[in-house]
């Protein structure tokens, strides 16, 4: 290793470059050079370079009626409405644009290679480096230019130069203050309030608890959410699912929550905020297409695998004096999503 | 003088006269490039750029980057008077009712796609050649920061239209964002405007992924490729090539042509696949609703990996701390999983420049097997990559395969660790057995496959010498052996940290490898050829195994 070279010296023909004594056999091989040319089929038959020519011109063509196609299959194809004329459109423009553009590349690429020359050529190569001269002129030029700003002179210029290059970019990050609102207690918090009904999702309406069959599954949204002022937004938090099981198999916080067995759960998974919408009816497990996190419905909707840690929060609910399913009170937690302020 | 010599004349004239047009050509015209198809790699990708301008702008013309909810009244009759948003409406429009636009469209989504891929082809050849060795290094660390960025222009660019499978995706990005420790939740309500998903997001997506990130991409690509020119294009090691020249065709008018035409051929293919294959059917999907999603749900390949090590990470990562939630089942494998990606791929030149002790510039290419450290890494690497991405289909390959989901995800949990390990010791290992053929083959020739039995009765096959030519591609690489005290070209202590560290990266390096054959030793083995041919060719090669040049054991050199 010590026989490599330092920075910026120039080495020889890519192998170590080691001093050689005389006469001895080499250490290393040398480059032989180029081989010959071997000279193109085109660069001795005129014959086959005039087919050659014929050959691009016949591309170049072809790319012509390509790009004619394009224009004829913008204008003759006109679109009505009808599914399979979109589909056409689109092939035949698709078709005639890769004529147009492909005919037109391998006419060029062939042309290249079968008429245009072939012999290798060489460029040299300069080290990016300078020489010695070079890096101590520019040494010396910096030196003189920083001398005559005085800066080493002058320290109280140069520290509160510093500190001024290095404060002034930082205001910029608070011209984003407005863009958008602190996030405050909002990702804790949702519509559903003590006495809100729930509503299937999405056809509408409330829903009575005695119509919940045992082992089925409602999509609910919040009574009013259509509403909201930001619609969306509330969905993204307020989408809850009701399942029935039989009561045996809740544990007693799941039941005094619930309704004869009707439990409410967030829908929106506690890993990335997908929507926990497939429920296995034989397990009890409901599953997050997005990532796979799997909770057990039986056990408080604690995650039994996948990348989720926390249970689907539980929405307490009740029944109302006509036997409608509502909110008794707000989700305990905040729903979706891990974040810093959580706890 | 032919009128076209004239106006030749006239147009060149102006231009010297006006901007020095002539020293440009002097300087430019006859440049030499060296030509190998693995160079085109990086053409697709800088056209496939282009390509995406251009479509791009065509889609500005009708894209509408609004959430306002607007009725669809468009041609698709299945949504027919539905509330949607003004940019979902808009790029079905785009699909639907403007000519030529679902195949604009479709170009643009899978010149995307390609962009991407080729930028990491393109990566991947560079890395495996060595091509970030001296002077290159700032170049290699610029096109990393731009497959970056061509991963966030993707993401925000199929975030636009507004459809079910793109706001599943944009939900699982601001999770990514809340899980970011202390700002988390700070970063999603400015980046969103407030509460997740609001109607600010894309407005700003729209202004990122058409003006943001393509000025900051076009700077970079502009840099990438002056650089190119400053260091000269690499080229691979052969007879006549050295690190002080470069082989190849001039740029006027032989690369014009090819890489002129390679465009149209590129723009070509990728609208014939556009034509013929549809890609994201936004129609289908319907629009975004933040409750209702898609079993099976995959985001666009480059995201394929992050959303795998999502996958695969156990939710015991979270956990809750001074009032705090820390959120690493997320924050690891997306955010801080990229960070690393960069920062290590980053950093990789220079670790190997500490590993070799070598500041020397470097053209000529490494043909990957005379690197088996760095081939065995880039292949863990690679490994490790394609275990996520498979991990993020888990749900897929167990639905057509018929297996546990559970059981999927549980092995790939362990073989995202065992195997890209296991493939790096394989890789060197293989890459070796390479050096030691190609050894075989410069001391004793090419196998003729002619087989000729010797009056003593042994059977040997005539091996052919190889001509100076076809052998100097298997003797011309350099050789580096791992550093030993005084080897250190860096200045400073030997006892230090650093350089204990630097040893230890050298013996890792290069503690295993195979030497090229010397003048030296193709002597001794033609000797040897001459004096006793036949029964010497079997001790030639059992002495060659026990030379002191291929070292796999300890060495105690000094």
């Amino acid at each position: 290793m010590s026989e490599i070279e330092r920075a910026g010296e120039a080495h020889g023909t890519g192998s170590t470059a080691l001093a050689k004594p005389a006469g001895a056999v080499p250490e290393r091989f040398e480059n032989p050079g180029l081989p010959p040319h071997k000279h193109r089929l085109g660069d001795v038959d005129p014959q086959a370079a005039k087919r050659a020519e014929r050959q691009v011109a016949i591309l170049l063509i072809l790319s012509i009626l390509g790009s004619i196609g394009i224009i004829v299959s913008i204008i003759g194809i006109k679109y009505d409405g009808s599914f399979d004329r979109i589909s056409a459109s689109t092939k035949a423009i698709g078709l005639c644009m890769f004529l147009s553009l492909f005919a037109l590349g391998v006419g060029a690429v062939h042309w290249a290679k079968t008429l245009m020359p072939d012999d290798e050529r060489i460029d040299y190569r300069h080290r990016q480096r300078g020489t010695t001269a070079e890096r101590e002129e520019a040494v010396a030029i910096l030196k003189e230019g920083a001398a005559e700003a005085g800066l080493g002179r002058r320290p109280l210029i140069r520290n509160t130069l510093i500190g001024a290059l290095a404060l002034f970019p930082l205001p910029a990050v608070f011209f984003f203050r407005d863009t958008g609102p602190l996030p405050g207690n909002d990702l804790s918090t949702t519509m559903w309030r003590e006495g809100t009904y729930l509503i299937k999702d999405p056809e509408g309406g409330r829903i009575r608890a005695a119509d919940v069959q045992l082992g089925s599954v409602v999509h609910v949204m919040p009574e009013g959410i259509e509403e909201a002022e930001h619609v969306l937004n509330e969905k993204a938090e307020a989408a809850v699912l009701i399942m029935r099981l039989d009561e045996s198999q809740l544990t007693e916080k799941q039941a005094e929550w619930g309704v004869d067995g009707t439990v409410a759960y967030s829908k929106i998974c506690t890993h990335m905020g997908c929507p926990v919408a497939l429920y296995e009816q034989q397990t009890h497990h409901l599953l997050c297409p997005c990532h796979q996190s799997t909770f057990d419905l039986t056990q408080d909707c604690k995650v039994i695998f996948g990348p989720a840690k926390r249970a689907l929060p539980q929405l307490p609910i009740r029944v109302d004096d006509e036997g409608y399913l509502v909110a008794s009170s707000g989700f305990h937690e905040a729903v979706g999503p891990s974040f810093w302020e959580r706890g | 003088m032919s009128t076209i010599d004239k106006v030749a004349g006239g147009v060149g004239n102006f231009a010297d006269d006006t901007v020095g047009a002539s020293k440009v050509v002097n300087g430019f015209a006859r440049k030499i490039f060296p030509d190998h198809w693995s160079f085109m790699l990086g053409e697709i990708t800088l056209y496939s750029f282009v390509i995406l301008l251009l479509t791009g702008t065509f889609l500005t013309f009708f894209y509408e980057p609004s959430a306002a909810e607007t009725t669809y009244t468009g041609m698709y009759a299945p949504l027919a008077g539905q509330h949607v948003s003004e940019a979902y409406a808009s790029s079905l429009r785009i699909s639907f009712d403007v000519r030529g636009g679902l195949l604009i469209r479709q170009v643009h989504h899978w010149a995307a796609l390609i962009f991407v891929a080729a930028t990491i082809v393109h990566m991947i050849r560079v890395f495996f050649t060595g091509a970030f060795r001296k002077p290159r290094e700032i170049n290699w660390v610029i096109g990393l920061v731009l497959a970056l960025l061509a991963v966030f222009e993707g993401f925000t660019g199929y975030s636009l239209p507004d459809d079910l499978l793109s706001g599943t995706g944009i939900r699982i990005a601001q999770a990514i964002i809340l899980a970011v420790p202390v700002v988390g939740s700070y970063i999603s309500y400015f980046l969103f405007g407030g509460a997740f998903p609001g109607e600010d997001f894309i407005p700003r997506f729209f202004t990122i992924h058409i003006l943001l990130l393509p000025a900051v991409m076009l700077g970079l690509i502009v840099v990438h490729l002056a650089l190119v020119v400053i260091h000269k294009h690499t080229q691979y090691p052969g007879p006549g090539r050295t690190e002080d020249n470069v082989v190849g065709f001039p740029l006027f008018p032989v690369y014009m042509a090819k890489a002129g035409g390679f465009f149209f051929i590129v723009f070509g293919v990728i609208a014939l696949i556009a034509g013929l294959f549809s890609i994201n059917p936004i129609w289908a999907y319907g629009a975004y609703d933040p409750s209702p999603v898609t079993a099976g749900s995959q985001p666009d390949w480059y995201m394929g990996w992050l959303d795998g090590a999502v996958r695969l990470t156990p939710g015991w990562f979270e956990f809750t701390l001074f009032g705090f939630t820390f959120s690493m089942n997320i924050f690891i494998p997306t955010t801080a999983l990229i960070l690393f990606v960069v920062v290590a791929g980053s950093l990789y030149p220079w670790i190997e420049q500490a590993a070799t002790g070598d500041r020397r510039e470097h053209h000529l290419l490494d043909r990957p097997r005379n690197a088996p450290t760095r081939t065995g890494l880039g292949v863990m690497a690679l490994t490790f990559y394609v275990l996520l991405f498979i991990s993020g289909g888990n749900d897929i390959i167990a639905h057509m395969m018929g297996l546990s989901i559970n059981d999927i995800t549980r092995s790939l949990r362990v073989a995202v660790f065992v195997l890209p390990a296991l493939a790096f010791v394989i890789t060197k290992r293989i890459c070796l057995g390479l050096q030691r053929k190609d050894r075989e083959k410069a001391l004793h020739g090419r196998e003729t496959g002619r087989i000729v039995r010797l009056p003593h009765g042994e059977f040997i096959e005539v091996h052919a010498p190889l001509t100076d030519t076809e052998r100097w591609v298997l003797v011309q690489h350099d050789v580096h052996r791992p550093m030993e005290i005084e080897d250190r070209v860096d200045a400073g202590n030997p006892d230090s940290l650093y350089g204990k560290v630097q040893r230890r990266l050298s013996k890792f390096f290069f503690e295993d490898r195979v030497e090229p054959v010397t003048p030296a030793e193709l002597a001794e083995a033609h000797h040897e050829h001459h004096t006793e041919i036949g029964s010497q060719e079997h001790a030639s090669i059992e002495e060659q195994q026990q030379s002191p040049s291929i070292s796999t054991a300890q060495t105690s050199r000094g």
